[in-house]
């Protein structure tokens, strides 16, 4: 099968350019989906079976017993992995497909010609669809300052790109349903757009590396990215799970055996008294710990799933998540390269604070 | 011929240069393949995801490992 998607795909690029008028409709390409439409279609009756598939292997099938330790954290384990991993590819691929229609060429584009404030707003949220990876956020980050994208509208689009994507929409799904997923995006988009508004606001732009101030405004590469047909967009998708479940079903597998463990072993309320509400200090401290840790959504989830259950406060538990998302330490590194260290201060601290003050009024309305 | 791969020498630039040696391998062709590592070089190019692939200074993929298949197909 994987060698006559190759063709599929190559024969594309055969078409002379006029091609982009009779593109290949919705329903042929379904029709030579059939295989992934298959599996598509066993999905819900799988996933919806997991619980009942999990308790019977971990109490008939292995024997453990109801109520022990082992038994609890075996159960979690067994029903959480494949719960997350099958939510992971069916999300993945769907976002796969969105995100052909949103290149980071028309993004800028988009962008370019917002002033603040509004340019903010839509900056965060066209951080959520645009496909982004901390490898290339200084390649954006130029291209977007080059075009003339103002630079606190081109930090709300660096701060929510990382932060709110479609692993942790999954992941928070899968293990806190939707009021606490819906929670942590709209917090999350305010923090980046508050934040870039914020350092918009400084004029910073001073504290650019020179040359970047002194880049003149170059060429944009033209890449035929407009006139894809439906076949290469689910190409895309295939790709994106290919890509992205690859390289994150380790964190998610380590992540729940972390969280399996913590949920089986770990007596409730024991963290009551260090990360819960009557610890003021706690979100401080959690935003703090979660600058150095790097881990994306799919390792750190789970965990924090777990704390939750232990009588850690939401607000806190939240924080903890953010900054160790949001604020990397090899982002920075790599940011380094064209921010002078004076901006990187104001950025890890505008975000940071961002973060602590959700994280407060959580535990407040909560 | 002259193709160029800019990235700043993440796993998938190294993916995407070994697609490319082994496209003008099987095609027998006699071009030169050079890294672009340095990010005031490859914002040159226009490019804004990494890694790309330029044929003669021309950026023909961006932000994604184009199989050697497909690299074939462009060099054709």
């Amino acid at each position: 099968m994987a060698n006559s998607q190759i063709v599929t795909a190559t024969a594309k690029l055969d078409e002379p350019d006029g091609a982009g008028a009779r593109q290949p409709c919705l329903k042929c390409s379904l029709v030579s989906r059939l295989p992934e439409i298959v599996l598509l279609a066993l999905w819900w009756p799988v996933y919806s079976h997991l619980q009942t598939i999990a308790t019977w292997l971990t109490y008939s099938a292995l024997g453990l017993g109801r109520g022990t330790h082992l038994g609890a954290s075996v159960e979690f384990f067994i029903f959480e992995v494949p719960k997350v991993l099958m939510l992971l590819i069916l999300i993945v691929f769907g976002v796969g497909i969105v995100r052909t229609f949103f290149t980071p060429e028309r993004t800028r584009a988009i962008l370019a010609g917002k002033r603040e404030s509004a340019g903010n707003v839509l900056a965060a949220l066209l951080g959520i669809v645009t496909p982004f990876c901390s490898c290339s956020a200084v390649p954006l980050f130029l291209g977007f300052v080059q075009s003339g994208v103002p630079l606190g509208v081109t930090f709300s689009f660096l701060i929510a790109a990382p932060m709110i994507n479609e692993v942790a929409v999954v992941l928070l799904l899968g293990m806190f349903g939707l009021k606490v997923t819906a929670i942590y995006v709209g917090t999350g988009l305010t923090v980046a757009i508050v934040a870039g508004w914020v350092i918009g606001r400084l004029r910073m732009e001073r504290h650019l590396e020179s040359w970047v101030s002194a880049m003149s405004a170059g060429n944009t590469a033209e890449v035929e990215a407009e006139g894809l047909d439906w076949n290469a967009r689910f190409d895309a998708g295939r790709e994106a799970v290919r890509e992205i479940v690859g390289k994150v079903w380790l964190f998610v597998v380590l992540g729940i055996a972390v969280g399996a463990g913590i949920h089986g072993y770990v007596p409730t309320n024991a963290l009551a008294g260090l990360m819960g509400k009557s610890a003021w200090w706690s979100v401080p401290l959690a935003v703090i710990l979660g600058v150095p840790m790097y881990s994306n959504a799919a390792g750190i989830v789970p965990v924090v799933q777990a704390l939750l259950g232990k009588g850690a406060a939401l607000g806190t538990a939240l924080a903890f998540m953010m900054s160790v998302i949001a604020l990397s330490l090899p982002e920075m590194i790599i940011l380094r390269k064209v921010l002078r260290p004076r901006l990187i201060g104001v950025f890890i601290g505008v975000v940071a604070a961002g973060i602590v003050l959700v994280g407060y009024i959580f535990n407040l309305v909560m | 011929m002259k193709i160029q791969i800019l990235g700043t020498g993440c796993a998938k630039c190294k993916a995407l240069t070994a697609n490319a040696e082994a496209a003008v391998k099987q095609m027998g062709l006699d071009a030169e393949i050079e890294k672009v590592e340095d990010i005031q070089e490859i914002i040159k190019f226009g490019v804004m995801m990494t890694p790309a692939l330029a044929v003669d200074g021309k950026v023909k993929i961006v932000g994604k490992v184009a199989s050697a298949d497909e690299i074939k197909k462009l060099l054709a």
